[in-house]
C-alpha cells in the first residue's frame, strides 16, 4: 500500500508539473500547482505510515500554507486581469528579459 | 478489498489529474480537480489518516476550490476556449518521465524493503487510545505548537495581502 501510494504521488506530481509547463491559462497553472502540493501531501501521509504521525502534521501545515497561497495568488491574478483583460501568461511580459 | 479500493481511488485521481491538464475551460479543469481531491481523500482514509481526509474534503474541495470558482466567475473569461497546450513531442516526453519516475520509486522501495516501519503500529495505537482527532491534535498542540502559531500569523498576513491586492483603490 505504501509503495503504491508513493508511486501514485509521483505520477500526480509529474502530471501537475506537466500542467504548469504546458498550459498558458494562469488559473489552470495555479490549479496544477495545487495538484503538485496534493501529490506531496499524499507522499507525506504514506511516509507517516512508516515513521509516525509527524508526517500527517506536516500535511496539515501544507494545507494551511496552500490556502494562504491560493488567496494571495488569486488576488494577484485578479489585479493582473484588471490591467491586461486576460489571464494568458504570454501576455504578461513586463518582467521578461 | 483495501487494495482494490486503493486502485479505484488511484485511477480516479490520475484520471482527474489528466483532466485538469487537458480540459479546455477553467471550470472543467476545476471540476476534474475536485474529483482528484475527493479520490485522494479516499486514499487518505485507506492510509488511516481520517482527520486529513475530512480536512481534504472540507477545506480543499470545499473552501479552496470554491475560491477558485469565485475568481473564475468574477473574471468573466467568456467562451474563449482555444487550446493553449504547447507542443506534442513535449507532451510525450513528459509522460515518459512519469513512467520513469514511478518505476524508479517502485523499484527502489521494493529493493530496499523500506516500505514498513514503526509508524503504522504507533499511529494505530494513538488512534485507538485518543481517537483519530486526538492522535493529530496532541502532537500539534505540544511539539508543533510554535509552527502552529506562526501559521496563524501567516493566514492573517495572507488575508491582509489578498485584500490589498484585490481592492481597486488602496
Amino acid at each position: 500500500m505504501i509503495t503504491e501510494a508513493l508511486v501514485l504521488s509521483a505520477v500526480l506530481f509529474v502530471v501537475g508539473t506537466f500542467g504548469v509547463l504546458v498550459r498558458r491559462n494562469s488559473i489552470i497553472m495555479f490549479l496544477c500547482i495545487e495538484l503538485q502540493l496534493n501529490a506531496v501531501n499524499l507522499s507525506l501521509v504514506a511516509f507517516s505510515r512508516m515513521w509516525g504521525i509527524d508526517g500527517q502534521i506536516f500535511v496539515f501545515f501544507v494545507m494551511t500554507v496552500a490556502a494562504a497561497e491560493a488567496a494571495v495568488g488569486l488576488a494577484i491574478i485578479i489585479s493582473i486581469f484588471r490591467h491586461y483583460e486576460t489571464v494568458n501568461v504570454d501576455s504578461f511580459n513586463l518582467l521578461k528579459w | 478489498m483495501t487494495a482494490l479500493l486503493f486502485y479505484v481511488f488511484a485511477g480516479l485521481a490520475i484520471g482527474g489529474a489528466i483532466g485538469v491538464v487537458m480540459a479546455r475551460s477553467p471550470v472543467g479543469s476545476l471540476l476534474f480537480m475536485v474529483t482528484t481531491l475527493a479520490a485522494m481523500a479516499g486514499t487518505f482514509v485507506l492510509l488511516e489518516a481520517h482527520f486529513l481526509a475530512a480536512i481534504q474534503i472540507i477545506v480543499y474541495a470545499g473552501a479552496i476550490m470554491v475560491l477558485f470558482l469565485f475568481v473564475i466567475m468574477l473574471l468573466n473569461l467568456g467562451h474563449d476556449y482555444r487550446r493553449d497546450l504547447k507542443g506534442g513531442a513535449f507532451a510525450i516526453l513528459s509522460f515518459g518521465v512519469i513512467g520513469l519516475i514511478a518505476g524508479l520509486v517502485a523499484q527502489q522501495l521494493g529493493a530496499s524493503g523500506a516500505v514498513s516501519g514503526p509508524g503504522a503500529a504507533a499511529i494505530d495505537a494513538a488512534i485507538a487510545e485518543r481517537g483519530a482527532l486526538g492522535a493529530i491534535a496532541d502532537p500539534l498542540y505540544t511539539t508543533y505548537v510554535v509552527p502552529f502559531e506562526i501559521t496563524g500569523i501567516l493566514l492573517l498576513v495572507a488575508i491582509v495581502g489578498a485584500l490589498v491586492l484585490a481592492k481597486r483603490e488602496v
